[in-house]
């Protein structure tokens, strides 16, 4: 069953089906999120193949942005040296290049963006470019699909996947609705807050996750807070997709030098690769 | 002018036939603009706050309980002076305009800021949340929230920029005295955006128990809608006591707009009246040119900031621009829905006015009245000015002009004492900061 009544030949999700693959194999995604353009943008692309290259399954291109609300410390902090060395928005695109070439499309690479970088470079615009750069869609933080007619419309035109979020506190009908517009998956926010690694995992993930699959929804990721393999298997077991964000961005922040860096984030990636294929017991496990 | 008769039946032409009350506009949408930019998070608790907001205002014990608080504790009606010895720099004695302050700066705390506050903080007990956070940038907001917090016993946090808690530094005290924690922002450019980043923050993780205490008409829906209907009692009581004393409307009424609650608390009493125009004084800084300023509608192009959209400071990536102006209170690179509406409507003109041209009004009203007014105040006082001379150039004389005294300048004395050179070298050493 899909979520939408897409029935254009772009109505396959890009992410939906790389899901799907990996549920097939009794396990859920590790999605990866680091800032395109930190600390410059060459160097954002060796992360990010790196992140790919130690077990990330699915990308989140980061857009840095002056006023990222959704944002704790650590994301803000690279954001702000991001724009400070420079990177603009086009830039993300060639990092989404970056990574599609790279994984010869096995990847998907979603790109998370606060809504008005994309407004001023024009919503079909930026839908366009992002589809011929190879990238599956678009995170929106901070547009919920009661305002995202436009991008809804240009997301539709160019087979993209729209991923919205729901939080603890959405009720029944925003989740349905929310189910209803969203493509590729749901993004269930583990807790109420913002970006950042915490000891605990939200003890409300699991209920809204089954929520939101009783609204509707086909793929339901949880992120915000999940920081250790441990908890990555803990989430694993009840989500399709385990997002992770600051834990990736922390080792990159470190005054050392970039090879260590991008150690780090190796290690960090490989624990967390390996805590959602502990989650459910091995193949075929389902959901 | 037209006569009263005409211009009244010009009002209901222009009310029902073509637009329908202005005045009573409700959100989420002003035209294209405001809506709810804002994390899924927080729209449970926009739907709650729309929906105890709606009521409390149908609601006797509510609107009674306010009323009271305005009488009272505020000091409602604020008055209306008339400034003749101001006027005559309005275009020249010749001109014999007549301009009158709504004097919003006598209200308890020192602004308008406390008529939203009342409202919004009587709300916050009704809904049964404890604790407030609010941002600030001239403080204003602050104090007035942290005197609410105070006055109803909730507990109270207010960011502020750290640049702004240099240059108000003495509001940062008045808050703590009342018992607030002021918490200075250091991201970003450390102003009040970036105060309204951190308050939203706090918002997403605490909105359970804490009402974001929004201090302007900008931020999601219902705030621009909620916060002017709060502030509405400014032009309802001026236009009250200019009919009073005049016998007739104004010609023209001029306030400064930062996110534009005064502005708009003004001029909405006034928005069916076709006769009246309205002008906004928007903070021009150092110049258009020079790219130091907080004008939107000069400098800026519509964009989402704070979850609405609206006229915004931006660059071509749609990052926000850093605004800059002598007065804290004006220094915000977006500004309230409703302003972006009137401004494409054609109901209201925003102009910017430079630093300067505000300090040359503050020390002539200052001089002239012995008013000291806010230096936001001042952009309104630079504009009429400015609406008088352009007046008597095209031959209108005797012009009345109502303007919006939105705050008194005792928090800005040290910022105007280095800008006049009225302190000797080591009594400037001993000022707070000010930004100049
Ligand atoms: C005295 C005074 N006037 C005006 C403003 C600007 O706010 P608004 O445009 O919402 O009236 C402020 C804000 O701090 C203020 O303190």
């Amino acid at each position: 069953m899909s979520t939408t009544t897409d029935t254009s030949p772009a109505a396959m999700s890009t992410t939906g089906a790389r899901l799907d693959a990996l549920r097939a194999e009794g396990r859920a995604a590790l999605v990866g999120y680091l800032p395109a353009g930190f600390p410059d943008v060459e160097r954002s692309i060796e992360a990010v193949l790196a992140a790919v290259d130690a077990g990330a399954d699915v990308v989140e291109i980061g857009v840095p942005y002056t006023d990222p609300v959704m944002d704790g410390p650590v994301i803000q902090r690279a954001a702000e040296a991001a724009l400070a060395a420079g990177t603009r928005v086009r830039d993300v695109l060639r990092v989404v290049e970056a990574v599609a070439e790279h994984s010869g499309g096995r990847v998907p690479a979603l790109v998370m963006t606060y809504w008005n970088p994309v407004l001023r470079y024009g919503v079909d615009a930026f839908a366009r470019d992002l589809a011929a750069a190879g990238g599956a869609g678009l995170i929106t933080p901070d547009l919920i699909p009661d305002e995202g007619g436009d991008w809804i419309a240009a997301s539709q035109e160019h087979g993209l996947d729209r991923v919205f979020l729901v939080a603890p506190s959405s009720t029944p009908e925003r989740l349905a609705l929310t189910a209803r517009a969203s493509r590729g998956f749901v993004y269930a926010a583990s807790t109420m807050g913002v970006t950042g690694t915490r000891d605990q995992v939200g003890d409300r993930a699991e209920q809204l996750v089954a929520d939101t699959r009783a609204a509707g929804a086909d793929h339901v990721c949880v992120g915000l807070g999940v920081s250790s393999g441990a908890q990555a298997a803990e989430v694993g077991r009840f989500a399709d997709g385990v997002i992770v964000g600051s834990a990736l961005v922390r080792p990159l922040l470190a005054d050392r030098p970039w090879a260590d860096r991008l150690d780090a984030l190796r290690a960090t990636v490989a624990d967390l690769a390996d805590g959602v294929r502990r989650a459910r017991g091995g193949p075929g496990a389902g959901t | 002018m037209p006569d009263q008769p005409v211009r009244e039946a010009l009002t209901e032409t222009l009310a029902h036939q073509v637009l329908g009350r202005l005045a009573d506009v409700e959100g989420p949408y002003f035209g294209e603009f405001g809506g709810r930019f804002v994390p899924e998070a927080l729209i449970a608790a926009l739907d709650e706050l729309e929906t105890a907001y709606r009521k409390a205002l149908g609601d006797p014990a509510f609107t009674d309980e306010l009323a009271r608080l305005h009488r009272e504790y505020t000091g409602r009606p604020s008055p209306l002076t008339e400034v003749p010895r101001f006027a005559e720099h309005c275009g020249g004695a010749e001109a014999g305009h007549r301009v009158f302050l709504k004097r919003e700066d006598l209200n308890h705390t020192g602004s308008h800021k406390i008529n939203n506050v009342l409202g919004q903080a009587l709300l916050v007990k009704r809904m049964g949340k404890t604790r407030v956070i609010a941002e600030t940038g001239a403080g204003q907001h602050g104090v007035a929230t942290a005197t609410a917090a105070a006055l109803l016993d909730l507990e109270c946090v207010v960011y502020m920029g750290e640049e702004d808690t240099q240059r108000q530094a003495l509001n940062v005290a008045r808050m703590r005295l009342l018992g607030a924690e002021v918490v200075p922002v250091t991201i970003g450019s450390r102003t009040l955006k970036d105060a309204i980043n951190e308050a939203l923050r706090d918002w997403v993780a605490n909105v359970e128990s804490t009402h974001y205490l929004l201090g302007t008409v900008t931020g999601p829906h219902p705030f621009p809608e909620m916060v002017r209907e709060f502030h509405r009692i400014i032009g309802e009581e001026a236009r009250e006591q200019i009919l009073e004393r005049t016998g007739r409307l104004p010609d023209a009424v001029a306030a400064c707009v930062g996110g534009g609650s005064n502005a708009l608390g003004i001029f909405n009493a006034f928005l069916d009246d076709e006769g009246v125009s309205l002008h906004g004084f928007e903070a021009g800084g150092e110049g258009i040119e020079s790219g130091r300023h907080a004008a939107r509608f000069s400098g800026g192009a519509p964009g989402v900031l704070h979850g609405a959209r609206s006229y915004l400071l931006q660059d071509d990536d749609g990052q926000t621009l850093p605004s800059h102006s002598v007065s804290a209170g004006l220094d915000y690179p977006s500004v309230g829905p409703a302003h972006s509406w009137l401004h494409d409507l054609g109901r209201a003109t925003y102009e910017p006015v430079t630093d300067d041209e505000a300090m040359e009004a503050f020390r002539l009203l200052c001089r002239t009245e012995g008013i000291i007014p806010a230096i936001e105040s001042a952009h309104a006082l630079a504009g009429a000015l400015r609406l008088g001379r352009e007046a008597a150039e095209a031959g209108r004389t005797g012009q009345v002009i109502l303007v919006n005294l939105s705050g008194r300048g005792d928090k800005d004395v040290a910022t105007a004492a280095r800008w006049f050179g009225l302190l000797d070298e080591d009594q400037t050493d001993a000022t707070p900061e000010g930004d100049q």
